[in-house]
């Protein structure tokens, strides 16, 4: 190859070349885009009880409402239309993923480059708290810090954060160390400049790349881990119903046949899961020089 | 001399929980509301606030703390005023069953599965195998959980919905897989919990298979005129089914944390649903049992698979020792 591209541009590149990863990346575009535009989008606002008719509820899918208009995904009890709900419900599931993990990955990467930064006795007690807390499944460490703490939205984005960061400290570190061997850091060195800034201006940008991986693919843990919290009854509040909560009130319908106020949400819930993860993993492939 | 280290870390580890999880009981909130009895009187209330020494400094409390842990007394639970452990204890038989045989249908199901996908990796039939295992990966346990349901009972009414139904006794554990009944309620929540774990066997296992045939003994042992499915099911098999069991077993202990989720859709009678029942009204006795019993659960697991790895693979044997 004669011509160099620039780095971004190569990785669009690798990232285009897989049509699946390509739809599921645009798939996730447009469920950012109509979760970010719910209120404008839904014929209902779902939780506004002005809106809500009682003898609209439980309707079918396909259904017409006293209002007049259709239930195209049914409705809940509550007379709910599912589309808004739905609608919604991602925005609350997609806000709270994306959130906790954004401060898990900063967490993460400061401990991680501090562990990297220090070692010695410093390094060895971070990474044993790292090891210990990741041989723990979060979903435990999660239902733990929920059971002692009590509920909230805050305390859901504690406890997702609690359970993330480790992975990012574990990476980080380990990425650091290896740049901190490479020449460049070396040359740095030469030229005169402070640890702390050959730390945040050198070793920083190159360890970011697979981080971001691994951050992609943690915002569908969270938000799967939200989505199981929420249904066993100590994620979310009512007054915030996210796509597990969804899920958890149409359980006590599904026995009498009443499938759409679980099914659907479930759906919207694993259709984001998977585009997250396809994105994630065709961006770890694209990132990965063996690959190439 | 590596297995005594190892015993040595699992010690430490077991004891940090311990003084995370009296952390979380007594240093955060009221130790008093935690482990009383919100309907408890005065005198019940000052009779408890001795026995577990709450007015004698810190370190001596954790001290009490961790001697009647290990004695077993862990409190008695306020909605059954029964004690704690032996209400843990009584139900963890029915997770461990359940945890068992999700791990089998898993092993089962997914060495097969990723063996095929990992030889095929581009016919349809690996194709279809990973896509299936991106689902089973995305697929939230407890909608899946639900689904099956609705599919299964609901809909077809092939099976029933939730309960765990007869048992049978076998040295004196009940056990479910021995009764038709008991094995018609035991399909839907164990499929239900291996679902994950098959994912997950499926791609460790395809990964390792195609990084396997690569490896120079395959091809010497197909340039020695070894047929083709002895090379995959004696000389690659072989390589590739250490690290594999090594995750299934620690993989054992997230099984039974997940356990939590599907017996609680599945009304499944286990440690978890008690979890949660616990959870719900607060009490906390039983939340603690719960905890220190995992908590030992899970390092004896990691213990075990550890030492079990080592004495099955000679390299980290030679690596630890470096």
């Amino acid at each position: 190859m004669s011509v160099v591209n620039s780095p971004t541009r190569e990785l669009i590149d690798v990232f285009a070349r897989d049509r699946i990863a390509l739809i599921a990346f645009w798939t996730l575009c447009a469920l950012l885009l109509v979760a970010v535009a719910a209120p404008l989008l839904t014929p209902q606002n779902p939780y506004d009880l002005a809106q809500l008719d009682i003898l609209d509820s439980k309707l079918a899918p396909g259904a017409k409402s006293a209002a007049g208009y259709t239930y195209w995904l049914g409705s809940d009890d509550q007379g709910r239309d599912m589309v808004s709900a739905i609608l919604y419900g991602l925005r609350i599931s997609l806000s709270v993923g994306i959130a906790s993990t954004l401060a898990a990955l900063g967490i993460g990467l400061l401990i991680g480059l501090i562990a990297a930064r220090a070692g010695g006795w410093l390094d060895a007690l971070i990474m044993r708290i790292v090891d210990l807390q990741l041989s723990f499944p979060s979903i435990l460490v999660a239902l733990v810090l929920l059971a002692l703490a009590g509920q909230g939205v805050d305390k859901i984005i504690i406890a997702l954060i609690v359970v993330q960061w480790a992975y990012y400290a574990r990476t980080v570190r380990g990425t650091a160390l290896v740049e901190l061997r490479k020449e460049y850091v070396d040359a740095a060195v030469c030229a005169g400049y402070g640890s702390t800034r050959i730390l945040l201006r050198h070793v920083l940008p190159n360890v970011l790349p697979p981080l971001i991986v691994v951050a992609t693919v943690q915002v569908a843990h969270a938000i799967a881990l939200e989505a199981t919290l929420s249904f066993l009854g100590l994620g979310m509040p009512i007054t915030s119903p996210s796509l597990g909560l969804l899920i958890a009130n149409g359980y006590v319908h599904l026995l009498s046949g009443k499938y759409w106020i679980s099914f659907f949400p479930g759906i919207a819930l694993l259709l984001t899961i998977v585009v997250i993860n396809l994105v994630g993993d065709q961006l770890r492939d694209a990132l990965n020089p063996q690959l190439k | 001399m590596f297995v005594l280290r190892r015993i040595g870390q699992s010690a430490v580890a077991l004891f940090v929980m311990s003084v995370l999880v009296f952390a979380g009981v007594y240093a955060i909130g009221n130790p008093v509301d935690i482990l009383i009895s919100p309907q408890a009187d005065q005198a019940e209330i000052a009779q408890t606030i001795a026995r577990l020494g709450l007015d004698r400094p810190l370190w001596e409390q954790y001290w009490v703390f961790l001697s009647s842990a290990l004695s077993g007394d862990l409190g008695k639970s306020f909605a059954a005023s029964a004690p704690a452990i032996d209400l843990i204890l009584e139900r963890m038989p029915a997770t461990l069953e359940l945890a068992f045989a999700a791990m089998v249908i898993a092993i089962v199901l997914g060495i097969p599965l990723g063996l095929l996908a990992g030889l095929k990796p581009d016919s349809w039939v690996g194709r279809s195998i990973m896509a299936g295992s991106i689902l089973g990966f995305s697929l939230p346990t407890f909608w899946v959980g639900l689904m099956l349901i609705m599919v299964f009972s609901v809909q077809l009414g092939w099976l029933p919905t939730t309960g765990r139904g007869p048992t049978v006794d076998v040295l004196g554990i009940p056990v479910s897989f021995l009764s038709w009944d008991g094995l018609r309620h035991l399909i839907l929540p164990a499929a239900n919990l291996a679902l994950f774990k098959l994912s997950l066997l499926i791609r460790l296992t395809r990964a390792g298979t195609r990084e396997a045939m690569l490896q120079d003994y395959v091809r010497f042992a197909r340039a020695k005129g070894v047929a083709e499915p002895n090379v995959v099911g004696v000389h690659v098999l072989r390589n590739i089914l250490i690290p594999i069991i090594t995750v299934a077993g620690l993989e054992l202990g997230s099984v039974i944390a997940f356990a939590i989720v599907t017996e609680t859709i599945f009304a499944w009678p286990g440690m978890g649903k008690l979890l949660i029942e616990s959870i719900n009204v607060l009490d906390r006795p039983v939340i603690v049992a719960y905890l220190l019993v995992t908590v030992f659960m899970f390092i004896m697991i990691n213990l075990l698979v550890d030492v079990l790895y080592t004495a099955l693979d000679p390299r980290v044997r030679l690596k630890s020792a470096r």
